[in-house]
């Protein structure tokens, strides 16, 4: 009784400063021990030794939208590569007074993955929109349909190509990659056989050796006076080198799936095409949507290797501007620039990645 | 009666092993087919382009030189021996790529998991940024580094002493040659085989009766002290032979050429972000309980790491990494973008002087696959020798 009449007058014991507020968990997270503290104050010294010179460099001696005259002057970065030559970087050879067409289909695609963000919005209607999208994008892009004036691919070039084909690439190999993976499950020896070295074959190979075979091998392959164009070849190499990945992770989610659920689709009577559409397959894929956007984070990095084949995507465009001796010795700010946009993409594809994954877990 | 007639009845599509015969007949045809198809087109178009085919051409002279080499290399000798060169080139950089990704991505997964607020954010955005860069603009990226943002050797960046860094490379002193640093060599070999002989004296001790023997420290002494008491034996030489500025370049020592310094930078940095992530799963799948029943058995911090966390944690660790350690062999045929002559490069030079397109890219596809075939013949083994024992 007498410690409750008590308790208003006394005055509440609040916790030491040093162990809650900002130094609290200054305490708690940068100084908990000598070894951290060390390691704390290390950290500082290299982030002071770098971040001024960088910020300086980056920002306040730099010039953002000059000619190369200005940049010769100054210490700082010379951002106006970038804006002296962002339609070239962005979009190639593609005509001047045409380049809203690239952009228009751009924007579709970002609209697209977008609204496709929600799990909730998944179903057919999204499916076709996806496919009349896509034509879309490939007639705004090549014309010569409803009045467009058709573009040669070879004057395609920049951001939507890096675009093109990785998007392509990943809806066509997705497919491919699936019958590739029922193969290699598959109990017919032969057609498990032929999956599994086209699987292995693929992944022991680094992608290079695949599209200098697509450049000067594949011209062979075929009967006289056929040509199948560059940008064609290339994509077909990265489908063919998509695929394999996506078989391997397709596996994983085969193999995820109960026996039960085999049994119970057998005894339901259903054969085999129909346990895999409608038992197996949904279930599956669902468990390798999180991988599957990590196979498409790589083949969106791996699409710039076609600079080795001289193909005019994100990267080359930019060594182009870099080789023109107005610009030359900017390397540093035009590359920052290319890895920024790089960065960007991928960095929300890992997030979407990730959130995607939590979700997928709790319904589980 | 019925019943004995009724599987006679069953359709020939309705049985599933004919069936599946059937299938798999008609996929090796289809499959016999197009390879018939693009076989034969390839043959008339090699004979209208009056290409010949087969390997002969490794036999002639290459006739191209090659910026740098292992082993004596002239425009003189032949093909085979300029692949040679690459293979060799493909395998150092691949081998010292791989040491010291492991090293970074080993730190790096570490700081990532550590207790220090600063120390772990900035590892997870280093591991974030460049995880998120194509390999090839990063290797574009060190490529102009050395070019255009390092100074002459005039001005030299003096990193460490006797280490410099211009566009010309990085050049750093080494010890002159003497005798007795390959006998020192020949020690540190022989103290390997003893301590593993050692070690399996120890373990059989142990399980005979139950008496432990600081294995760690006496392997370590053996394999530190053994060399270094030959060397000293061998005269103890110290004599360097360190880089001195001479007009406009760099004299002595050794210089690594800025392709092979940017190669190896790019693959590193890249495929070290992707190796941290790998280590941090791996210590995090560890359960916390592990650690706490390690404790209450009253083993020390360092025991429990090296009995209880690190083999569970490897065993999660390991498969992944050595795709990573794959991965970093593969990219490194990126080096024909920035000129380092490694066997892609090489292969692409003769195909491009012999015509030999088919030939060039099967040997590249057959060098790269030997790579990847024994990695997983290894991955096999490791698997099986660290399989969980189940009840």
């Amino acid at each position: 009784m007498k410690s409750t009449t008590a308790a208003p007058h006394r005055e509440e014991i609040k916790p030491p400063v040093t162990e809650i507020g900002v130094i609290g968990w200054i305490r708690a997270n940068l100084f908990n021990g000598w070894f951290n503290s060390l390691l704390t104050l290390a950290v500082l010294y290299l982030l002071w030794l770098i971040v001024p010179g960088t910020v300086k460099w980056a920002f306040i001696d730099s010039v953002w939208l000059t000619g190369s005259e200005e940049c010769r002057a100054t210490d700082g970065a010379c951002w106006s590569v970038i804006s002296a030559n962002i339609r070239f970087i962005l979009f190639g050879f593609y005509p001047h007074d045409l380049q809203w067409r690239p952009l228009l289909a751009m924007g579709l695609l970002v609209a697209l993955l977008f609204y496709s963000r929600e799990r909730s919005r998944w179903n057919k209607m999204l499916a076709w929109s996806w496919l009349v999208g896509l034509f879309v994008m490939g007639l705004l892009l090549k014309g010569g349909l409803f009045g467009l004036t058709a573009v040669e691919s070879a004057n395609w070039g920049g951001l939507p190509l890096t675009l093109l084909l990785s998007v392509f690439g990943l809806t066509a190999a997705y497919p491919v990659g699936v019958v590739l993976a029922l193969g290699r499950q598959s109990e017919m020896p032969v057609i498990k056989s032929f999956c599994v070295v086209y699987i292995e074959l693929i992944r022991g190979v680094p992608l290079i050796s695949l599209l200098f075979m697509s450049s000067v091998v594949f011209p062979l392959f075929l009967p006289e006076g056929v040509t199948v164009n560059k940008i064609l070849r290339a994509q077909v190499a990265i489908i063919l080198f998509t695929a394999a990945y996506i078989a391997e992770v397709v596996r994983g989610g085969l193999q995820g799936i109960d026996r039960g659920q085999y049994e119970a689709a057998e005894s339901l009577g259903l054969n085999y095409f129909q346990t895999m559409r409608l038992i197996i397959l949904p279930q599956a894929l669902k468990i390798v949507i999180p991988p599957s956007v990590s196979i498409l984070i790589s083949a969106f990095k791996d699409t710039s290797l076609v600079v080795i084949i001289a193909l005019y995507d994100l990267l080359k465009t930019t060594q182009t501007t870099l080789s023109d001796p107005k610009w030359m010795g900017y390397s540093a700010e035009a590359y920052i620039f290319v890895a920024l946009i790089y960065f960007i993409c991928c960095f929300a594809m890992s997030n979407y990645s990730r959130k995607l994954e939590k979700e997928l877990d709790t319904d589980r | 009666m019925q019943a004995t007639t009724a599987p006679e009845k069953i359709p020939f599509l309705r049985d599933p092993t004919k069936r599946s015969i059937l299938y798999q007949l008609v996929t090796m045809a289809g499959v016999a087919l197009l390879g018939y198809y693009l076989i034969n087109n390839t043959l008339i178009n090699l004979e209208r382009q009056s290409i010949s085919t087969g390997f002969e051409f490794v036999e002639k002279e290459a006739a191209f030189e090659i910026g740098e080499s292992l082993i004596d290399y002239s425009a003189a000798d032949s093909y085979g021996k300029a692949l040679l060169v690459g293979f060799l080139n493909t395998l150092i950089v691949s081998c010292i790529g791989i040491i010291l990704t492991v090293v970074l991505g080993t730190i790096l997964g570490i700081a990532r998991l550590s207790t220090n607020w600063l120390l772990s954010k900035l590892a997870a955005a280093y591991i974030e940024v460049f995880q998120d860069i194509p390999v090839l603009l990063q290797l574009f990226f060190w490529y102009a580094f050395f070019y255009e943002i390092l100074p002459g050797p005039r001005q030299a960046l003096d990193l460490l002493p006797g280490v410099f860094l211009c566009n010309r490379g990085m050049i750093f002193g080494v010890p002159h040659y003497h005798p007795a640093f390959g006998y020192a060599a020949a020690a540190f070999v022989l103290s390997c085989i003893a301590v593993w002989f050692l070690r399996r004296w120890a373990i059989k001790r142990q399980d005979a009766t139950g008496r432990t023997f600081p294995l760690f420290r006496a392997s370590l002494l053996m394999l530190l002290g053994l060399p270094a008491i030959v060397w000293w034996l061998g005269g103890a030489p110290t004599e360097m032979n360190v880089p001195v500025l001479s007009g406009f370049n760099f004299k002595g020592g050794i210089t690594i050429s800025p392709e092979f310094t940017a190669l190896l930078l790019g693959l590193v940095l890249y495929t070290a972000a992707f190796v941290a992530e790998v280590v941090r799963a791996g210590i995090q799948s560890v359960g916390k309980g592990q650690r706490e029943a390690a404790t209450s058995l009253g083993l020390r911090p360092g025991r429990v790491m090296h009995l209880i966390i690190l083999p569970q944690a490897l065993r999660v660790i390991v498969p992944p990494l050595t795709s990573q350690m794959l991965n970093l062999t593969k990219n490194s045929s990126l080096a024909v973008a920035i000129g380092y002559p490694d066997f892609v490069s090489v292969a692409g030079t003769t195909i491009n002087q012999t015509g030999q397109a088919i030939e060039g890219v099967a040997l590249i596809m057959i060098v790269y696959l030997i790579f990847s075939l024994s990695t997983s013949a290894f991955m096999n083994w490791y698997n099986k020798k660290i399989k969980l024992v189940e009840r």
